[in-house]
């Protein structure tokens, strides 16, 4: 569990608050350019060798490091090539995979969550209190201890093996940060625009969807956007509850399966290296402030 | 084709399914006289959050404390034989000393390197601030297996004679030594170090993020305080900011933590736990799908639980500072 009040201010937005006034308790400026760069070469060095290798021809990945076609960066050696076989051998299959376990299973805890956190934050009932902290204690409890006893369940009922399955899965993990966070910012909203909303003879659920659901998008997409890429990164729920059938393999799956055959398909690994992470890439270049918010506002679940 | 129609199908059932379920159960709930309709309310928009943590999560929890006690299919009762042949492995030993390195290392270069940048950071202008923290930050939005693809290409060993394609190797045989495979070394834990680099690399970004955030909230008149009373650069870091952050710094630390006894993905990519670099996390899975020993499995698992009990007191403590300062 962890929760750190930090505002909306993080990352782009702040840098540039503050860039006016440099402060001035730390070294000299040379001194903190270079160790920044020399870190940022580091940390990028092995993506952009694999993000050069993906291009390469086959036999050149296998053949000779990527380093040396930084080299020689004329002489024809690159290729789109990799990405359509890697595609075409399943990769694209298991790409549309996994939006079809990502979207559901980001939007079907958002609904859950936020009704839950609603009624957290402004309804009455008895055991409020005790089971809000019951769901705060569980953001704990590590999801591996599920693992048997829900695949046993879901033997049961012949789930294993369908979408269904994980969203119901990844939504009940997702539940005590989910509604964690929404209900912190639900009940932060001021009082008296839901009461005049109940005087005014709007019920409950009419205050949930015409007032609450817009005005807490902030917290909503941080979410979201949090889940969508726990989901779509997630390797062991779907590996245990969605199975090693071909046909509903997601990406991550299907990238597991090319590390597997490594040694004869180098070439494919890189491009199905990036396939994998084009999405995850992409919703963090377009939206990474919303992406820090959630993380800052609850790093961890099971 | 079709399977691009089924996945937007799918989802429209999926999603619209959970939006109808409220929209039915408050419609039900409608049906009922005033009164009643009122007290039940609540329920049913808590409802089903409360009911889908208690069928994954609570009820879960409980079955696998008991099945710990139970035999392979669960079926007859074994006392602590499941613990005790835990304990007893010889190859757990090794395992565990992975998972405290694991635990250990990872978080204490997250926190250095995560503490580094966020202060280096600072001092650069506005946009090369907030590009270098990108760069740093980048690995966290790349799964686990991702990350495993691109280190892959850093650790990959080629025999001798061959030309290297693992950047790790080329250096190493550039510098005039035979090829090494890298991810085969056990001796001083090699293998395992190398697999957390992985994970320092993935989580920095996250160390950074919190960090940064926490620097810049420290007032700004401490430090000219101190400033003025004739501290030095180094000494308002060590003295004012640092103390000032420390909570911050026991959530990176707390929360790195609990994320690494979990660690799964890198090793089961990268060795499958071979050459000595298993992990605990790993073992169940193991102990799950190819042994299928439902009851060791669920020791490992209560085993875990019980591993981060420590790490999350400390988190809870330090929630509840933090929630008496608001």
């Amino acid at each position: 569990m962890t929760v750190v009040d930090l505002g909306d201010e993080v990352l782009p937005a702040q840098a540039a608050a503050t860039s006016d006034s440099p402060r001035r308790w730390l070294p000299g400026n040379l001194s903190s350019v270079v160790p920044v760069a020399l870190l940022c070469i580091l940390w990028l060095v092995p993506t952009v060798g694999l993000l050069i290798s993906s291009f390469r021809q086959e036999d050149l990945v296998k053949g000779s490091g990527w380093w040396t076609a930084l080299t020689s960066p004329f002489e024809g050696q690159w290729t789109l090539q990799n990405y359509t076989d890697v595609i075409e051998s399943g990769l694209g299959t298991a790409f549309v995979n996994s939006f079809v376990l990502s979207i559901p299973a980001t939007l079907i805890p958002i609904v859950a969550a936020s009704f839950a956190a609603y009624a957290f934050a402004w309804m009455d009932f008895p055991g409020r209190q005790a089971l809000f902290a019951l769901l705060i204690a569980l953001l704990v409890v590590p999801l591996y201890v599920a693992l048997i006893p829900i695949l046993r369940l879901y033997g049961n009922f012949d789930l294993t093996g369908t979408f269904v399955a994980v969203w119901l899965a990844h939504t009940a993990f997702a539940m005590p940060l989910a509604v964690y966070l929404i209900r912190n910012y639900v009940g932060s909203l001021p009082k008296s625009i839901i009461e005049s909303a109940l005087i005014d003879g709007a019920s409950h659920f009419q205050i949930f969807w015409r007032l609450i659901m817009p005005l807490s998008t902030p917290i909503i997409a941080a979410f979201a956007i949090l889940q969508f890429l726990w989901v779509w990164n997630d390797f062991l729920i779907a590996l245990i509850f969605l199975g090693s059938d071909r046909e509903n393999q997601i990406i991550q799956q299907a990238l597991v399966r090319l590390i597997g055959d490594r040694g004869q398909e180098w070439h494919l690994l890189t491009a199905g290296g990036f396939v994998a992470m084009f999405v995850p890439l992409v919703v963090f270049f377009t939206l990474q402030r919303y992406f820090v918010r959630g993380l800052t506002a609850g790093a961890v679940k099971g | 084709m079709t399977r691009v129609l089924f996945g937007v199908l799918a989802v429209i059932v999926g999603v619209g399914g959970s939006a109808l379920l409220f929209w039915a159960l408050n419609w039900l709930v409608d049906r009922l006289p005033d009164g009643t309709a009122d007290r039940l309310r609540p329920y049913a928009f808590a409802g089903p959050a409360l009911l889908l943590v208690g069928l994954y999560l609570i009820y879960p929890a409980l079955r696998s404390i008991r099945d710990s006690f139970y035999g392979d299919r669960s079926e007859e009762f074994v006392g602590l034989d499941n613990y005790r042949q835990l304990i007893e492995d010889p190859s757990l030993r090794s395992t565990l000393i992975n998972n405290v390195l694991w635990v250990f290392l990872v978080p204490a270069f997250c926190l250095v390197f995560g503490l580094a940048i966020a202060v280096l950071a600072d001092r650069l202008s506005g946009r090369w601030e907030s590009i270098s923290k990108s760069v740093i930050f980048m690995p966290m939005a790349i799964s686990a297996v991702g990350a495993s693809t691109i280190w892959l290409f850093v650790y990959n060993w080629r025999p001798a004679g061959r030309e290297q394609i693992g950047l790790l190797n080329a250096i190493w045989t550039g510098v005039g030594n035979e090829p090494v495979s890298w991810l085969q070394v056990s001796d001083g834990r090699l293998n395992t170090l190398l697999l957390i680099i992985i994970m320092v690399w993935t989580m920095t970004g996250l160390a950074m993020v919190l960090l940064s955030a926490a620097i810049k909230g420290v007032p700004e008149d401490t430090i000219e305080a101190a400033q003025m009373d004739g501290a030095t650069e180094s000494q308002v870091f060590w003295r004012v900011v640092l103390p000032q952050i420390r909570s911050t710094i026991t959530v990176v630390l707390t929360t790195i933590g609990i994320a690494v006894v979990k660690v799964f993905d890198i090793v089961f990519v990268m060795t499958g736990g071979n050459f000595d670099s298993d992990v605990i996390a790993n073992r169940f899975v193991k102990e799950l799908f190819d042994f299928r020993r439902f009851g060791q499995a669920s020791a490992i698992v209560v085993f875990m639980m019980v591993i981060m009990i420590p790490i999350i007191v400390l988190n809870i403590r330090n929630f509840r500072e933090q929630e008496a300062l608001r």
